[in-house]
């Protein structure tokens, strides 16, 4: 195990070395590291006299978790630096060749760049923190409480990994290094959209909820380090010169993984979708699998938690809700506002949403919503249990009519986006990560046109004009 | 060693490498040439274990192209078109970097570099950062490094490019005692004199295809036909009675000079030797014509493109 690892501090080393040596380096990464920390404390504590002048009332404790998550990322941004670099920047010095000819397995090239994209800035975030921790205790501040820090921790590291994972899975797939930093705006963006994210549920102090957001982040960042290895090729760094995109080419191979040789609608639905299909089972029984996972877990939820807050609320509260459940809506007029295409075009979107999420996550959002959306099924029916309702004559009459056709719709989509995020993660031989996309998309488009298009269609005229007259005529009006 | 077999290397739809069938055995020195973008780097890189071939096969040193990438890589010693040297390195460090890289002990690793950077005459500036070379020394450098764990197989792009004549010598007498230490050694080349001076054999490549192979005189009689060879004479000597022996073509005669095309040499030159003395010819040279490499090359490149050849 020793001697297969060492190649990688080997690597690594080396690079280590010549970026002590570097003073574009080192010069950002000392006035982050020692600076930030003064600055983001003096910032925190003008934030909160600022906002106590208006009586908002913001403790300064509640800042010091934000801070530190801020004040471990900055380092962490000359990862995204080095790690861009680490192969385009190599190839255009024209030192690639010499290292890729060396007995090196391709695997072990990339933990050594990967090694020295995150160890430096880590180094340096984790220095930081401890900088701003002195400081949280000389002015007698609270520390956070040891879980959150241990989520700092994690979710800091994660953000180091998530960065320069994607950032060398683009640096691979780049010819210079002007390419590769326009490209890493597809890390920055979601980074900072993720770190939103992140500082909500800091600020909201949910633990529960901000573990799951660290899962999130570490499988994604474990997912493009596979992505890394799995499209890590010596002759993909060595084989493209020009970084030219041709909208024609993309169409052209597009097309015709779209078509796939089909002369008729007959036979494309026949052979090509229909292998499409065949390619997704695995993907599909999984997806159900999930399905039953998700509506037995929200119903779970619903039963524990709604239940305590029903036993816990008010009569007055009570003989609200009552009130307001005994005004049903009048079916007879839903057709009007739900109209087909407007049933139809809302659902259509929440596909393609799920379709985007999923290629952007390596599906893992794109499976989250599905789950959420099916999940609300097994919620609305423990709802209507704790409400002393029957809820099975409500699902056959509300939803079985469309749900026929729209929740193998929902299926199929999702198991579809799960199969794209399984093919992104496995090495595809002697294809470049532009085919395979173009491939996967063109599959997604298969099953969308093919199937899910058709489901919905169908699904939306049933909920818009017989699944109202079916559930007037049950609930009575 | 070294064998190819209808190697090809496909990028979309261009052809970098079409069919090429080489064979070099241990102690010899395979030149390809060609012009910039014929497949000689491609071929290279294939031959290193770095690009897959679409079609065919190769073995190096015995192993599998394909199959056995990393060991290919590991009995390869390789001079890349760019130097890949690291700037801000030493040489010392340098040079033990790849020490490790090839798994070499920290004892041989120094009696190696010290001997290598000693040869290229790069000890004295051997902690000194790379970045202050000069072009001449880096590529000295980068050859010392493609030797440095002793590879039993050398591809060498451009060996002494930017090198002055001196140095460009010593790197010349280092690949002759390679090849004497029963190296194989293949190497691509603009410079043909050199190529004339190192190579067993010589292949040449245009848009992927090896046009010819062959040793120096097989080039040169399958390109430029049998050698010729002119006789010189001392004052005006008539020649017009003269009969030449069989297989021996006359080009030109002069007062001074006779000039013949001979399909075998070591058998019609010494009987044209016995028929000029038995006729009392004033003989003052008797010499093959200067043919080159680059005649060669030349000819086959303009063949190969419908031009005239101009002498």
């Amino acid at each position: 195990m020793f001697n297969k690892l060492r190649p990688v501090w080997l690597v690594a080393q080396r690079e280590l070395r010549d970026q002590f040596r570097d003073w574009r380096v080192l010069a950002p990464m000392s006035i982050l590291t020692l600076g930030f920390p003064f600055l983001m404390n003096e910032f925190a504590k003008q934030t909160v006299d600022f906002l106590n002048q208006y009586n908002a009332n913001l403790i300064l404790d509640r800042l010091v978790p934000f801070s530190i998550m801020i004040i471990g990322f900055f380092p962490i941004t000359v990862a995204l630096v080095v790690a861009l670099e680490s192969f385009v920047g190599e190839k255009e010095r024209g030192t690639i060749e010499p290292l890729l000819t060396a007995p090196f397995d391709d695997w072990q090239l990339y933990f050594g760049k990967l090694l020295v994209g995150a160890i430096t800035p880590l180094i340096a975030s984790y220095i930081s923190i401890a900088l701003y921790l002195f400081m949280v205790t000389r002015q007698d501040l609270n520390m956070p409480a040891p879980t959150v820090m241990v989520q700092l921790f994690l979710l800091t590291t994660a953000h180091a990994i998530l960065m320069v994972s994607a950032a060398i899975v683009i640096s691979v797939q780049s010819t210079t290094v002007k390419a590769a930093n326009l490209l890493a705006s597809f890390i920055v963006i979601p980074v900072a959209v993720l770190m939103q994210g992140e500082a909500v549920m800091l600020f909201w102090g949910n633990e529960t909820v901000l573990w799951f957001g660290i899962a999130g982040v570490l499988i994604i960042s474990l997912l493009l380090i596979r992505v890394g290895i799995a499209h890590f090729e010596r002759e993909y760094l060595l084989g493209r010169e020009i970084d030219t995109f041709s909208f024609k080419w993309a169409f052209k191979k597009f097309w015709s993984d779209f078509i796939d040789g089909a002369v008729s609608v007959r036979e494309w639905y026949g052979r090509v979708l229909g292998s499409s299909l065949k390619r997704m089972i695995p993907a599909v029984v999984l997806m159900v699998l999930v399905a039953f996972f998700s509506i037995w877990l929200s119903h779970k939820w619903v039963v524990t938690n709604v239940s305590e807050i029903i036993a816990n609320a008010s009569t007055e509260n009570i003989e609200l809700i009552e009130e307001n459940l005994g005004e049903l809506p009048d079916f007879a007029s839903m057709s009007g506002h739900f109209s087909a295409p407007f049933l139809f075009l809302n659902n259509t979107r929440s596909m393609v949403v799920i379709f985007l999420a999923g290629m952007v996550s390596f599906s893992v959002l794109g499976v989250l919503f599905y789950m959420i959306n099916v999940a609300l099924i097994g919620g609305v029916y423990a709802m209507f249990e704790l409400l002393g309702l029957s809820p099975l004559p409500i699902f056959a009459a509300g939803v079985l009519p469309h749900g026929i056709f729209e929740l193998p719709a929902l299926l199929f989509g999702s198991a579809m986006v799960l199969y794209i995020g399984a093919v992104l993660v496995t090495p595809q031989r002697g294809k470049s990560i532009g085919e395979v996309i173009i491939a996967l998309i063109a599959d997604w488009f298969k099953v969308f046109v093919g199937l899910i298009v058709p489901l919905l269609a169908v699904a939306a005229l049933i909920e818009a004009y017989v699944t109202p007259v079916i559930l007037q005529s049950v609930m009575g009006g | 060693m070294i064998e190819t077999n209808d190697l090809s290397k496909q990028f979309l739809d261009f052809s970098a490498v079409d069919g090429v069938n080489l064979s070099v055995q241990s102690g010899q020195i395979l030149a390809l040439l060609g012009q910039n973008g014929a497949g000689k780097t491609t071929t290279v890189r294939m031959l290193t274990a770095l690009l897959k071939p679409t079609r065919g096969s190769a073995r190096v040193a015995g192993f599998d192209v394909t199959r056995n990438g990393h060991d290919v890589r590991a009995s390869v010693g390789v001079l890349t078109e760019h130097h890949g040297l690291y700037m801000r390195m030493t040489a010392t460090e340098y040079m033990d970097f790849f020490g490790k890289v090839y798994n070499l002990s920290s004892t041989l690793r120094k009696t190696r570099s010290n001997h290598l950077l000693e040869y290229f005459g790069l000890i004295e500036a051997a902690n000194r950062r790379i970045g202050e070379y000069s072009k001449g020394m880096r590529q000295k450098l980068a050859l010392a490094r493609a030797m440095m764990h002793e590879p039993s197989v050398l591809l060498l792009d451009e060996p002494t490019s930017a090198m002055d004549p001196e140095s460009a010598r010593l790197v010349r007498d280092e690949i002759a005692r390679l090849k004497s230490t029963q190296r194989t050694i293949m190497l691509c080349s603009h410079n043909l004199t050199e190529v004339e001076l190192l190579a067993d054999k010589i292949a040449i490549i245009y848009r992927g295809k090896i046009l010819i192979q062959g040793s120096l005189d097989e080039l040169k009689k399958n390109v430029l036909g049998a050698p010729e060879y002119i006789v010189k004479f001392a004052g005006g000597w008539d020649a017009g009675g003269l009969e030449l022996p069989k297989g021996m073509e006359l080009l030109s005669k002069t007062p001074t000079s006779l000039k013949v095309r001979v399909e075998a040499p070591e058998t019609a030159n010494p009987q044209l030797m016995k028929i000029l003395s038995s006729a009392s010819a004033p003989v003052v040279a008797f010499q093959e014509e200067v043919r080159t490499l680059e005649q060669v090359y030349l000819k086959v490149m303009a063949e190969i493109k419908g031009k005239e050849y101009v002498q």
